[in-house]
């Protein structure tokens, strides 16, 4: 290896000079920051951090070629503290793969678990190439299986900008993007991409939906723990994607151009398109492992470069397992935090992304030995952020080590919560269990119990989502059906809190059938008109099923894409969730940011909320009770103009409520009945028939819902 | 496929026909051709892609590189296969061309 090469002519800096020359590439000595790889004049800057390596080596490929052309070990100059920096020049930007390998201890006690024959990929790496295309079958001789790219900083966004809609105002939709449009049924041009959700935009602008999550983008191996189901033979794939390998690169094989190298483009377009639609983008996160499994997987990059300290290790030097995937990662940690932060900072900053979603975030409250911090550094650093301090955050406030912080998660004023307690409150009352008329009113006014020092906006309010049945299958089977998972239906949850309306899966039985499509009203209906942050599944609002799957997360099939044939087929239900959402929207006293509060502080006469039951006044929370009425003052919420008074009556018979009166001046409509077939169902105020009597039966298992209109 | 390339400058509009693929190891010679033809400052920039069969990502990225040094810049790409158009639609860079079917749509 020469040094202090002859001046070759190039006309630059002095600090992007190469000083070095290796296997016929030039390089000098690097900056130590930003890590990554850096496009800088001239070259690229690589750098890398290993706490206990003794050496490393940048090896570099040709797009797709086996072997690599050159392989540059770090000089021992080039290292301050534990990082290795070079800058490279004469590289092919559009044509470079890369990664290390880092010679160093293999002692499993301590946990160091280097193997310099492995090739690893860069922690950093912001496009990750190798599963270009979805479920193309790997090479699996290949020596580096996951090779970290170049990205480029040259996308058109035009004036966009993260649109920072208040979370008060939010509907949640959260979708796969490869389900989504995957089936032949969705007509698009681009089935299961990034690209076909953008033609799906037009739908989603329709349906109301004013945010979408999507699951995990980050890159992932769908090949991941792949397998033939032991009797039908099928292939069950890594389909959901919990399992990140590539922090800061989107998942290739979800995007039409991932075989040109497009991918990020292509996610960044389609974010623009959202934001240019009024819709927001929040990403599914997995930060809680990655996908090097325990001792027994893959080492891919993390295991291979800093083990000990990106891991919770027992002190035997196995691996925790919190997050129930093999490995849990060590969040609060400060060279791993520090990682997190600039993942997430990155996704805001170059992708507009609008907020995260934190999968099993329980685990980013735990410190290096597992334990459960009182004051995460993580999770405060993430809260106080300034890049990311108009971002939503949200976690699923538990983790698959027992940890369950639903209400008392390390808020830090800014962490929102998938409230898993209303979803179970909702779905039990739903099913006319007993006593749970006390904790709906609760979770309809958004969870004070919970979020008292927060307001309702920390509650992300759910009664579905990815993990569980489908809205439909929630009210079609009493028991889960995971047959189809080679699992012996041993996987997914049990305690489903649901309810099959008189008969197990598909049924040509009329009346259950009626049965069900009300129930699945019902939810619609209660999701939106409880305060907080509502979250919707996508298909629901069509009735999608999974045939009683509740854990689909390895069914890259029919099964788990989205039937677009049901846009047509559920009209109904479609046209009732649309306008149900658009009630919400146009309803303003469902939307407020903080908590009702029983009592009358604008002097209308009437508190803010009141609750009753089958007669004014009378709330009936017993334990055999399974109504409940509330009455809105429209006057305690700035724009809206009318009040409201919702009658739930989750008895399997008819039951008369009295009604209040109306206001001074106002007659009461019938904007809501789940009883009654649609259009009938609901309909806008103007249309909705008035009511003058004291009395109304609402049907069983039904919710009616009043608003008061000027009199003609 | 090799690239093939002419160019000519008439007035305010310069003129690149290309052929063939447009790929990582051609794209060098592309950006060549594009700013030799872009230092006489023109009002158009008209890609003449009929035969083209497959333009990469370098490629794209070279026009775009181009527009953001000279904003005023049109780019026209002249009968651009299908592949061509369904790439640019599907990474955003579509709104940054002008793609027209006939010399008669290029205007100012």
């Amino acid at each position: 290896m020469k040094s202090r090469m002859e001046s070759s002519g190039l006309d630059s800096r002095i600090d992007y000079y190469p000083t070095h020359e290796h296997q016929g590439i030039r390089f000098r000595r690097g900056r130590t920051l930003p890590f990554g790889a850096t496009v800088v004049p001239n070259g690229v800057n690589f750098s890398v951090f290993s706490s206990a390596a003794t050496s490393c080596t940048l090896v570099l490929f040709r797009k797709h070629e086996p072997q690599p052309v050159a392989e540059i070990e770090f000089p021992r100059e080039f290292r301050v503290g534990d990082v290795y920096s070079m800058i490279v020049f004469d590289l092919d930007y559009e044509d470079l793969e890369y990664g290390f390998r880092f010679a160093g201890p293999w002692d499993e006690r301590v946990g160091h678990r280097f193997d310099a024959s492995k090739i690893v990929c860069d922690p950093y790496a912001r496009v990750v190439g190798g599963r270009d295309q979805w479920l193309t079958k790997p090479d699996w001789d290949n020596i580096y299986q996951h090779r970290a790219r170049l990205a480029f900083d040259d996308f058109d966004w035009e004036d966009d900008r993260p649109l920072e809609v208040p979370i008060n105002d939010l509907v949640i939709y959260e979708l796969h993007t490869r389900g989504f449009t995957a089936n032949p049924s969705s007509k698009v041009s681009a089935p299961g991409t990034y690209a076909g959700i953008l033609e799906k935009i037009p739908y989603l602008k329709r349906l109301g939906v004013n945010c979408v999550e999507l699951m995990p983008i980050f890159e992932f191996d769908e090949w991941e723990n792949s397998r033939q189901h032991p009797q039908t033979g099928q292939l069950l794939v890594n389909y959901w994607g919990y399992s990140t390998l590539g922090f800061f690169a989107p998942k290739a094989g979800y995007a039409a151009t991932g075989r040109f190298g497009m991918q990020g483009d292509e996610v960044k377009n389609l974010i623009k398109e959202l934001h240019r639609a009024g819709i927001e983008v929040i990403l599914d996160v997995v930060l809680n492992h990655t996908a090097e499994g325990d001792h027994r997987g893959p080492t891919i990059s993390f295991r291979g470069i800093d083990n000990k300290n990106y891991y919770i290790l027992t002190p035997e030097g196995y691996y925790y397992n919190f997050s129930g995937c093999g490995n849990t990662l060590n969040c609060n940690h400060p060279v791993v935090r520090n990682m997190v932060l600039d993942c997430l900072r990155y996704w805001a900053a170059d992708y507009h992304v609008d907020g995260f979603r934190f999968d099993l975030a329980s685990i980013l409250g735990r410190d290096q030995n597992g334990a459960p911090l009182a004051n995460p550094p993580l999770l405060e650093s993430l809260a106080l952020d300034p890049v990311l301090h108009k971002c939503k955050l949200i976690a699923e406030a538990w983790d698959a080590g027992g940890l369950y912080q639903v209400g008392s998660f390390p808020a830090y004023n800014r962490w929102g919560e998938w409230n898993g307690k209303y979803r179970d409150a909702v779905r039990k009352f739903l099913k006319g269990e007993a006593g749970q008329v006390g904790e709906i009113a609760t979770r309809i006014q958004g969870s004070p119990d919970l979020y008292y020092y927060r307001g309702p906006t920390a509650s992300i309010n759910f009664i579905t989502c990815h993990d569980g049945f489908t809205l439909r299958d929630l009210f079609s089977y009493n028991d889960k059906h995971n047959e189809a998972n080679g699992e012996n239906n041993n996987d997914g949850a049990n305690d489903n809190n649901s309810w099959n309306c008189g008969a197990e899966g598909e049924t040509s039985d009329e009346a259950v059938n009626r049965l069900r499509l009300q129930q699945m009203k019902n939810a619609f209906c209660l999701l939106m008109l409880s305060r907080g942050v509502p979250m919707i599944l996508m298909g629901d609002e069509f009735g999608q099923t999974q045939h009683g799957n509740n854990n689909s997360y390895c069914q890259d099939n029919e099964l788990s894409w989205l039937n677009w044939g049901l846009e047509q087929s559920s009209g109904e239900l479609l046209r009732f969730v649309r306008m149900m959402i658009g009630f919400r929207r146009s309803n303003p006293v469902l939307r407020v940011p903080s908590f009702y509060q029983g009592r009358d502080y604008v002097g209308s006469g009437k508190p803010d909320i009141s609750f009753h039951g089958t007669q004014l006044w009378s709330p009936d929370f017993s334990a055999g009770s399974r109504c409940i009425a509330f009455l809105l003052c429209g006057r305690h919420a700035e724009g809206q103009q009318r009040d409201i008074y919702v009658a739930v009556n989750m008895y399997w018979d008819g039951l008369p409520y009295q009604i209040p009166a109306a206001p001074q001046g106002e007659r009461w409509k019938v904007a809501i009945n789940t009883s009654m077939r649609g259009p009938d169902d609901i309909l806008e105020t103007s249309e909705a028939p008035s009511i003058d009597q004291q009395e109304v039966i609402v049907g069983p298992r039904s919710i009616m819902v009043l608003v008061s209109a000027p009199r003609a | 496929m090799p690239l093939e390339m002419s160019s000519s400058t008439e007035g305010n509009t310069a003129r690149l026909s290309l052929g063939g693929e447009l790929d990582g190891s051609s794209a060098p010679s592309f950006r060549d051709a594009v700013d030799k033809l872009l230092q006489g400052r023109p009002e158009r920039l008209v890609l003449a892609v009929e035969k083209l069969t497959f333009m990469a990502s370098a490629g794209l990225r070279i026009l775009i590189f181009a527009k953001q040094k000279q904003p005023t810049l049109k780019i026209y790409l002249l009968k651009p296969q299908e592949t061509v158009v369904d790439t640019l639609k599907k990474t955003g860079f579509y709104q940054s061309v002008y793609v027209v079917d006939r010399d008669e749509d290029i205007n100012g």
